[in-house]
């Protein structure tokens, strides 16, 4: 079974970077231009895995992980933080929202491709 | 999608942010404390850096960091925006546009506008939060649960022994974290061993799934240091109990490293192992680097931006689109020139075969020949684009402008939704740089003398657009001193345009601006006198099928008037015979038809005629000469005579021999096709399937001031008025 990702950023040069890397990978590979798309998109897409930026219009990635975390909806999938950001702050603020993890762009290929098979038990 | 197509689409993508970037800040000019508009600019900058980073454009990254950060203040609040910040925001924007523009043409850039810019936009930086060089030399991932191996064993490095207690809530599940990628990544680094310890595990009646029950006591070997561990479990901190004790024997060796903790060289520098896949430096590493020194100096950062940010402006809901490939739309617009074409020969095979009732069949055709044109119109309206990026660049020209001149400007636009065709926006890109330049340096007076003439003493560039009876108006007008029409007349005399004794009206002085070799201003600016004149920019927008023309008042301004076809792929035209030949004229440069009367028409000297037209006289061109077809074949008849406005000659007659249709036609380039030929536009192909030329009248009025018969010599057009 592939699996899905689903990429939530506002700049497109990251989202055809991540969609190359991904697809390339072998995953399924869905994205959305801010975070208001990104929680909308999330039941019909039902990824494996999220990857989203912080800085986004309608809904920061902060927003992004405080929907999928609680209401309704809330999922367990992995949410990992892909940002220029690398302060501390910020990073306590996603892990208390519940995010699974960091990665500062620009982002190596290999590392992430390895990092979403270990997290969502893909071995290729 | 090749590497190369994601990079054309980050420059594509640079243009987008940088317009509203460019937006962004104008609105910040009128409201600098509206946190919706802020954070737009602040993302548009941050994107940029954030793609720029993909491709490894460190200069581009940098800048933009710099740009961020004093943003990212305003931001938080902790900078007020006043006007001289406003002007550095304007010109770092530039510089970025700069930037972009410069690595997407690899071409270089001078540094000191940056360095200095750089130097201004941390001045408003305190010191502990200067912008430290920025760079993204380190792929970080910094990963709680799965950290990916930071290297090899090194065999030599002292090992310690970790005994570690974890113990994970359901918090830790339901945040999508997985025990066995963190006990994965802990293998990595080192040997390891688990114990789980199954005690809270309830009876089987009890048993709730999404409980955490299991706790375990893992045992790791490895010459990493603690604080190497912690990175591993960064993000299920507060979401299990975690003990971690060294062994102390192993403690003791530790103490033997020069370092108590591992260096980031050292933790980069390791050699990765295969299935890591590159080098993972942790948090320690980051946290070492200039990047983390600077974002982690920005303790607001997480305050100043709400979890929930409230819908910024753009999620007013912008339309859905859909990019598509140019050559696409090109070759479509190609197909429908066919089109339109076939259903002209239709029309005039089924007209050929003379058939006796054929009412239905001309209603079917009436209705062929309708949808071609919608489908024509709605290809072309892919094409089209709005105006708006390409005024917004002018408010930078006229920023730069004012500055280089002294003069107070500001610029205001109009109409910059209006469409127009792609092609024709990117050629309009240079000549209209050239006018607002131009407004701003020759039309604006100085603040002193604008004062004096009781006017605000910053100067209006008022940029507008518009769709009137399917053409494009575009006016770029200044509230300036007007033309001075003696020092201008005095400047052609003196570089012999015109000659010395000549007796000109008020607009034949303004279009003396157009012809080649005139250079307006007394004292040819630094700004201005590039070596562009206003003729280049007469011949660009002709080059585009339009004509440009100039108003002025004295004392209140000038207006310069850009009338543009709203496609360059097809236009009306009368289908025209001139001497045996059919031709195509552009109905849009044609003010009128007149069948003259023979007592309307007068010779001037042995070879000119002028025709008069409600009094007055206006010299006629006789087409067919002008292209060397030999003169009118048939002296008795006048033909007939298309009245039309140029920039130079003001109004001229052209003769036909006759006009035999109205219609839409396909435009071919002559010169891609065959050579280009004085006089001729373009071609295109009749229902009859002949190819026909499309005249360009412009040109053939100076083809005829060349060839001789010039029915425009001065001194016969004087002679006219005082006659």
């Amino acid at each position: 079974m592939t699996t899905k990702v689903l990429a939530i950023d506002d700049s497109r040069t990251i989202r055809n970077l991540l969609r190359v890397s991904l697809e390339g990978a072998g995953f399924e590979f869905h994205s959305a231009c801010d975070g208001q798309e990104g929680v909308d998109i999330f039941p019909d897409v039902d990824p494996d895995v999220v990857i989203t930026d912080i800085n986004m219009p309608k809904l920061d990635g902060f927003g992004v992980i405080d929907t999928l975390r609680s209401g309704p909806n809330r999922t367990n999938v992995p949410i990992l933080v892909l940002t220029t950001e690398s302060s501390d702050d910020l990073k306590t603020r996603a892990r208390t929202a519940g995010a699974t993890g960091w990665i500062v762009k620009p982002f190596d290929d290999g590392s992430l491709v390895s990092v979403l098979r270990r997290l969502t038990g893909h071995v290729s | 999608m090749s590497v190369n197509s994601i990079r054309d689409t980050f420059f594509e993508e640079c243009e987008e942010l940088l317009e509203a970037l460019v937006e962004g800040l104008a609105q910040m000019e009128v409201a600098s404390d509206d946190m919706e508009v802020v954070n737009a600019v602040f993302r548009s900058v941050h994107s940029i850096k954030g793609g720029a980073g993909a491709f490894a454009l460190d200069r581009l990254v940098a800048f933009a960091h710099s740009f961020e950060t004093v943003m990212d203040k305003v931001r938080d609040r902790a900078l007020a925006v006043d006007e001289k910040l406003m002007g550095v925001f304007h010109r770092a924007g530039d510089h970025l546009a700069d930037l972009v523009a410069s690595a997407r043409d690899e071409t270089n850039l001078d540094d000191e506008t940056e360095s200095g810019l750089i130097t201004e936009l941390e001045s408003y930086l305190d010191g502990d939060t200067a912008v430290e060089d920025f760079c993204f030399d380190a792929v970080t991932l910094d990963f709680g649960g799965p950290q990916i191996d930071l290297g090899v064993e090194d065999p030599v490095a002292s090992t310690r022994v970790f005994h570690i207690r974890f113990a994970p809530t359901r918090a830790l599940y339901e945040n999508g974290h997985e025990p066995l990628l963190i006990f994965d990544a802990l293998a990595e680094l080192g040997s390891l061993s688990v114990e789980a310890d199954l005690s809270r595990l309830p009876e089987f009646d009890a048993f709730d799934p999404a409980d955490a029950v299991l706790s375990w006591q893992l045992t790791l070997t490895t010459s990493e240091p603690e604080t190497t561990l912690h990175e591993v479990f960064e993000f299920v901190e507060g979401l299990c109990t975690l003990e971690i004790t060294m062994e102390q024997s192993a403690a003791l060796q530790a103490v033997e490293l020069p370092e108590p903790t591992v260096s980031p060289d050292e933790a980069t520098l390791a050699e990765p192992d295969e299935t890591a896949l590159s080098q993972i430096p942790t948090d320690l590493p980051v946290s070492a680097t200039p990047s983390e020194t600077q974002t982690g100096n920005r303790p607001d950062d997480s305050t100043g931006m709400p979890s929930l940010a409230p819908a910024s402006k753009e999620s007013r809901g912008p339309k859905p689109t859909l990019r598509v490939d140019l050559d696409r739309v090109d070759r479509l617009i190609n197909t429908v020139g066919e089109l339109i074409i076939n259903q002209a020969m239709i029309s005039q095979r089924i007209e050929e075969l003379d058939l006796p009732t054929v009412a239905h069949l001309t209603n079917e055709l009436e209705a062929y020949k309708l949808l071609a044109r919608d489908i024509q119109e709605g290809v072309m309206a892919i094409r089209a684009q709005p105006v708006k990026p390409l005024f917004q660049r002018m408010s930078r020209i006229v920023r730069e402008a004012s500055d280089a001149t002294g003069k107070k400007a500001k610029m205001v636009t109009v109409g910059d939704s209006t469409e127009v065709d792609k092609t024709v926006i990117e050629r309009l890109a240079d000549p209209l740089t050239h006018m607002v330049r131009n407004a701003v340096d020759h039309g604006l007076e100085l603040p002193t003398e604008r004062n004096e003439a009781g006017k605000d003493q910053t100067g209006t560039i008022r940029l507008s657009a518009a769709h009137r009876s399917g053409s494009v108006f575009i006016e770029i007008s200044d509230d300036g001193a007007g033309l001075n029409r003696e020092r201008i007349l005095a400047k052609a005399m003196e570089k012999g345009l015109v000659p010395p004794d000549v007796d000109l009206s008020d607009p034949e002085i303004d279009n003396l601006l157009f012809l080649p070799g005139f250079s307006t201003a007394g004292q040819v600016s630094a700004l201005s006198g590039r070596g562009v004149g206003m003729d280049v920019v007469k011949n660009a927008v002709h080059a585009l099928g339009g004509r440009v023309s100039i108003t002025s008042t004295p004392g209140k301004g000038t207006t310069f008037a850009i009338v543009l076809p709203l496609t360059l792929a097809v236009m009306d035209g009368f289908v025209i015979s001139v001497a045996d030949q059919t031709m195509v004229i552009p109905i849009s440069s044609i003010l009128e038809t007149i069948r003259p009367n023979p007592r309307d028409i007068h010779m001037v000297g042995t070879d000119s005629e002028v025709v008069s037209v409600r009094g007055s006289y206006v010299p006629i061109v006789d087409v067919a000469d002008s292209l060397g077809l030999g003169r009118r074949d048939d002296k008795n008849s006048n033909g007939i005579l298309l009245l039309i406005s140029t920039e130079m000659q003001g109004l001229t007659a052209l003769r036909v021999t006759a006009i035999h249709d109205q219609r839409q036609v396909v435009i071919k380039s002559l010169e891609s096709n065959y050579a280009a030929i004085p006089g001729v536009s373009a071609a295109t192909i009749l229902g009859d399937g002949k190819i026909a030329l499309i005249l360009d009248p412009e040109e053939l009025i100076k083809l005829a001031q060349a060839s001789g018969h010039d029915p425009f010599a001065q001194h016969s057009r004087m002679e006219l008025r005082h006659g």
